[in-house]
C-alpha cells in the first residue's frame, strides 16, 4: 500500500469522509473538517503505522493531504 | 409563580429494549434482561451476570464521526435523546435554542474509556493517550454532547448522585422550568459501567448477587432470598416542557410532573440509614411539593435494588410516610427485570411511573416468591395489575446517602 493510500485509510477512519472525496490538495481543516483533536489523533495513528515520531512543530505545517504524504515519504526515505 | 411542567417525550436504551414500546412491554410482562456477561471475560468474577444492552448500534442514531468520540455512556444518552425528541415531535430551531436546556447525569461517566487509556499508559507510555480521552470520560459529557447534537443552548449540566443521579437530574430540570429559566429540558440519566474494573469494584463490596446459576432469578426485590443487586446499563431520557409551551404546539402530554423532594441521610458512604429517615423525609417533601396527600398515591416505583439493606429500609420509610395507607399503595421495583442501571435507573424508573399513569397498568415485581417479614407491603408480585393510576411516585436512593423522589399526576387535558 502506498503512503497516500495509508493516509487516506486513516483519514476515512477518523474523519468519516468517503475515500473518493480525499484529494492531494484537500485541506485537512477546511475541506475535510478535521478539528485540532482530529489532527492530533491522525498524526498519532500515522506515527504508529509508519514507526515514526512527528514533532509538534512539524505537525503545525501539515495543512493538506499532499503536505502529509510528502512529509511521510521524506521521513521514510531517511530511515 | 411556579410554571407547570409537562412530560412530552420519552426515549430509552435498556437491557429490556431499545425503544419505548419494547421497554414497556417487557416491564409489564416481567421479561428479564439479565444474563451472563459477554462484553468481557468475567469468568474469574464472583458475579458473572449483568443486564447488558443488546443489539445496540450507535450508527442508528448518531453519525459515525461523532459516535467515535463518545464513550458508551454518551452513545446511550444521545441515542435515547434523539428518540425522546422524535417522540415529543420537537425540533429545536435556532431561535428556540436558548430556551432548551439539558440536565442528563451519569454516576461514573466514561469508565470504559478510562480503563482503556490507563492500559495504554502502562503499555505504551504517555504519548499513546488519545487526545479525546478527557472529553470522552468526564461525566458531564452526556449533557454536553446532547446540547451539541440538538442545538440546546439553555442551561446545561448534570446531577451526579450515584444511584439517585437520574431522579435528581429530572428534579433539577423540573425546577429550571418551574422557575422560568427554560421552556424545555432534555433530562435523565445514563450509565455504561459493565466493565472489568466496574464489576470488580462492586463485587469487592459484596453488594451484588452471586446467583450465577440462574441469572433471570437473581434480581428479586423485597424477596426473602434476595442476595444483592444485578448491574445494568443504558439510558433514559425525558423531555420536560413548560405546560403552555406544550399546549400551544399541540404536544402529546404523557403526564404532569408535580413534585420533587431531595434529602441526605448523613449516615454512611454506602449503607442506607436503617431507620429510613432520609428516604421518608424525601417522600414527604416530594408529596408536599406536589400538594398531594400520601393516600392519593396509587403507585410507587420503588428503588428496590434487591439488596438486604435497601429493600427493608425503603419499606420502613414508606410505612413512616404512608402510615395505615401503606398497604393500599401498589409498590413495585422494575429492577427485577432491568437490573440496577445506576445513573440511568432513576430516569428509566421515572419513565415506568409515567407510563403506569398513562396506561393504568402497574408493572410487576418479578421473582417475588418468599415474603420477608421486614418487607410486608403490596409489591405487585409476578403479574402486572390493571389499576387506575392518578398519581405515581418514583424514588431513588444513592451511595453517599442521596435520596430523591419525584411525583407525577395523570394528565387529562
Amino acid at each position: 500500500m502506498s503512503v497516500l493510500e495509508s493516509v487516506k485509510e486513516i483519514i476515512v477512519d477518523i474523519l468519516d469522509v468517503p475515500a473518493e472525496e480525499i484529494r492531494p490538495d484537500s485541506r485537512l481543516a477546511e475541506d475535510l473538517k478535521a478539528d485540532s483533536l482530529d489532527i492530533v489523533e491522525m498524526l498519532m495513528q500515522m506515527e504508529d503505522k509508519f514507526g515514526l515520531q512527528i514533532p509538534e512543530s512539524t505537525a503545525e505545517n501539515l495543512k493538506t493531504v499532499k503536505d502529509v504524504v510528502e512529509y511521510l515519504e521524506k521521513r521514510l526515505q531517511e530511515k | 409563580m411556579k410554571r407547570r411542567v409537562a412530560v412530552t417525550g420519552l426515549g430509552v436504551i435498556s437491557p429490556v429494549g431499545n425503544d419505548l414500546a419494547a421497554f414497556w412491554h417487557n416491564l409489564v410482562e416481567g421479561q428479564s434482561g439479565i444474563d451472563y456477561i459477554d462484553r468481557f471475560d468475567a469468568s474469574g468474577y464472583p458475579t458473572r451476570i449483568a443486564a447488558q444492552v443488546r443489539d445496540f448500534n450507535p450508527a442508528d442514531y448518531i453519525n459515525r464521526k461523532e459516535s467515535r468520540r463518545m464513550d458508551r455512556f454518551v452513545q446511550f444518552a444521545c441515542s435515547a435523546a434523539r428518540m425522546a425528541l422524535e417522540d415529543a415531535a420537537l425540533t429545536i430551531n435556532r431561535e428556540d435554542g436558548p430556551n432548551v436546556g439539558v440536565w442528563v447525569g451519569s454516576g461514573i461517566g466514561g469508565l470504559e474509556t478510562l480503563e482503556g487509556q490507563q492500559q495504554n499508559l502502562l503499555d505504551k507510555g504517555v504519548g499513546s493517550i488519545s487526545p479525546f480521552f478527557i472529553p470522552m470520560m468526564i461525566a458531564n459529557m452526556a449533557s454536553g454532547q446532547i446540547s451539541i447534537m440538538f442545538g440546546a443552548k439553555g442551561p446545561s449540566g448534570c446531577s451526579v448522585t450515584a444511584c439517585a443521579t437520574g431522579t435528581n437530574s429530572i428534579g433539577e430540570a423540573f425546577r429550571f422550568i418551574q422557575r422560568g429559566e427554560a421552556k424545555v429540558m432534555i433530562t435523565g440519566g445514563t450509565e455504561a459501567s459493565i466493565t472489568p474494573l466496574g464489576m470488580a469494584g462492586f463485587c469487592s463490596m459484596k453488594a451484588m448477587s452471586t446467583r450465577n446459576d440462574n441469572p433471570a432469578a437473581a434480581s428479586r426485590p423485597f424477596d426473602a432470598d434476595r442476595d444483592g443487586f444485578v448491574m445494568g446499563e443504558g439510558s433514559g431520557i425525558i423531555i420536560l416542557e413548560e405546560m403552555d409551551h406544550a399546549r400551544e404546539r399541540g404536544a402529546r402530554i404523557y403526564a404532569e410532573l408535580i413534585g420533587y423532594g431531595a434529602t441526605s441521610d448523613a449516615f454512611h458512604m454506602v449503607q442506607p440509614d436503617p431507620e429510613g429517615d432520609g428516604a421518608a423525609r424525601a417522600f414527604a417533601l416530594a408529596l408536599a411539593d406536589a400538594g398531594v396527600e400520601p393516600s392519593m398515591v396509587d403507585y410507587i416505583n420503588a428503588h428496590g435494588t434487591s439488596t438486604e439493606f435497601n429493600d427493608a429500609m425503603e419499606t420502613q420509610a414508606i410505612k413512616k410516610v404512608w402510615g395505615e395507607h401503606a398497604r393500599q399503595v401498589a409498590i413495585s421495583s422494575t429492577k427485577g427485570v432491568t437490573g440496577h442501571m445506576l445513573g440511568a435507573a432513576g430516569a428509566v424508573e421515572f419513565i415506568a411511573a409515567v407510563l403506569a399513569c398513562r396506561n393504568d397498568i402497574i408493572p410487576p415485581t418479578v421473582n417475588y416468591t418468599t415474603p420477608d417479614p421486614a418487607c410486608d407491603l403490596d409489591y405487585v408480585p409476578g403479574k402486572a395489575r390493571r389499576r387506575k393510576v392518578g398519581v405515581a411516585v418514583s424514588d431513588s436512593l444513592g451511595f453517599g446517602g442521596h435520596n430523591a423522589v419525584l411525583v407525577v399526576r395523570k394528565f387529562e387535558g
